[in-house]
């Protein structure tokens, strides 16, 4: 049976789709996810659909589900990559991506889940996560609220 | 207003939906639409294909290549013989679905649109009609 790839990058897993997807194959692809999360402990979902040329109902609401089932295992899921053409029309279809974290390209998409899986890791006392924590941050200036930096780096008056 | 070119696809598979998908893209980048429009018309195709498949139970898709003046659309007639919408108004309600789905795929393919026609009733099958002006 067709199938879309999973691939697994330390923690995190990765989705490409690169194909035009029939309805049945976003089912699969939802349910491979979901137990592939369960069964490797990832923490993190990338998912990159810069190659869809189109994002209808049918698909949103995968990727609306995909987010969910994640979180619910304890997974943070990001969508990269959409083309601007594809979501103008994904708004006026009427779908927002509640609950769906986006990042604009797979670059600032692994940040966002590296930041996020820190920040989970950080909140609790345990010393050796505090260094990996504090190894990521130096890795990964982007999106650390200490750093002003930037526009959006401006501190608070 | 003219009709310059027409062809007839079936749309009767899940499988179909992705080749309308595919001839609308053909149609919508031979007659010069933007790529935003061309998303909006593939998007809402793709949408009514899959009502027509899983709500019509098959049927069959018209393209027209249109012209008025200097005017160029395009148009997608949807049609299937299957159990009909006995409301329409509640059917074009955005979040209303009998099957399941988010229920935007009518609602949702009248925005994508500028022209947009329902036809339907009890027994009737249902005939979606959708055009788009470059």
């Amino acid at each position: 049976m067709e199938r879309i790839p999973i691939l697994k990058m330390g923690p995190f897993l990765l989705v490409t789709i690169q194909v035009d997807m029939h309805d049945r194959l976003a089912m699969v692809l939802q349910d491979d996810l979901t137990s592939m999360i369960s069964r490797t402990g990832a923490r993190g979902v990338l998912l990159d659909i810069s190659a869809l040329e189109i994002v209808d109902s049918f698909i949103g609401r995968m990727i609306s589900n995909i987010a969910a089932m994640a979180r619910v295992l304890d997974a943070e899921t990001v969508v990269v990559g959409m083309q601007p053409a594809v979501a103008i029309t994904l708004v006026e279809l009427g779908l927002s991506l509640p609950g769906v974290r986006t990042a604009l390209n797979v670059e600032r998409g692994m940040a966002l889940l590296r930041d996020a899986v820190r920040r989970a890791d950080g909140a609790g006392t345990d010393a050796g996560a505090d260094a990996i924590a504090a190894a990521l941050a130096g890795e990964e200036d982007d999106g650390g609220g200490d750093a002003p930096r930037g526009p959006r780096g401006a501190p608070p008056a | 207003m003219s009709v310059v070119r027409a062809e007839t696809v079936p749309v009767r598979v899940e499988s179909d939906v992705v080749v309308v998908r595919q001839t609308v893209r053909q149609w919508a980048t031979s007659l010069g639409f933007s790529l935003v429009d061309q998303t909006k018309l593939v998007t809402a195709a793709s949408e009514l294909a899959r009502n027509t498949v899983v709500y019509g139970g098959g049927g069959s898709l018209t393209l027209e290549a249109l012209e008025d003046g200097a005017r160029r659309g395009l148009r997608l007639r949807f049609a299937d013989e299957g159990p009909g919408i006995p409301d329409l108004a509640l059917a074009l309600t955005d979040g209303y679905t009998t099957g399941g789905g988010l229920g935007l795929g009518l609602s949702g393919a009248r925005r994508l649109s500028n022209e947009f026609d329902l036809d339907s009733a009890p027994g009737k099958g249902t005939r979606v009609t959708i055009a788009r002006w470059r």
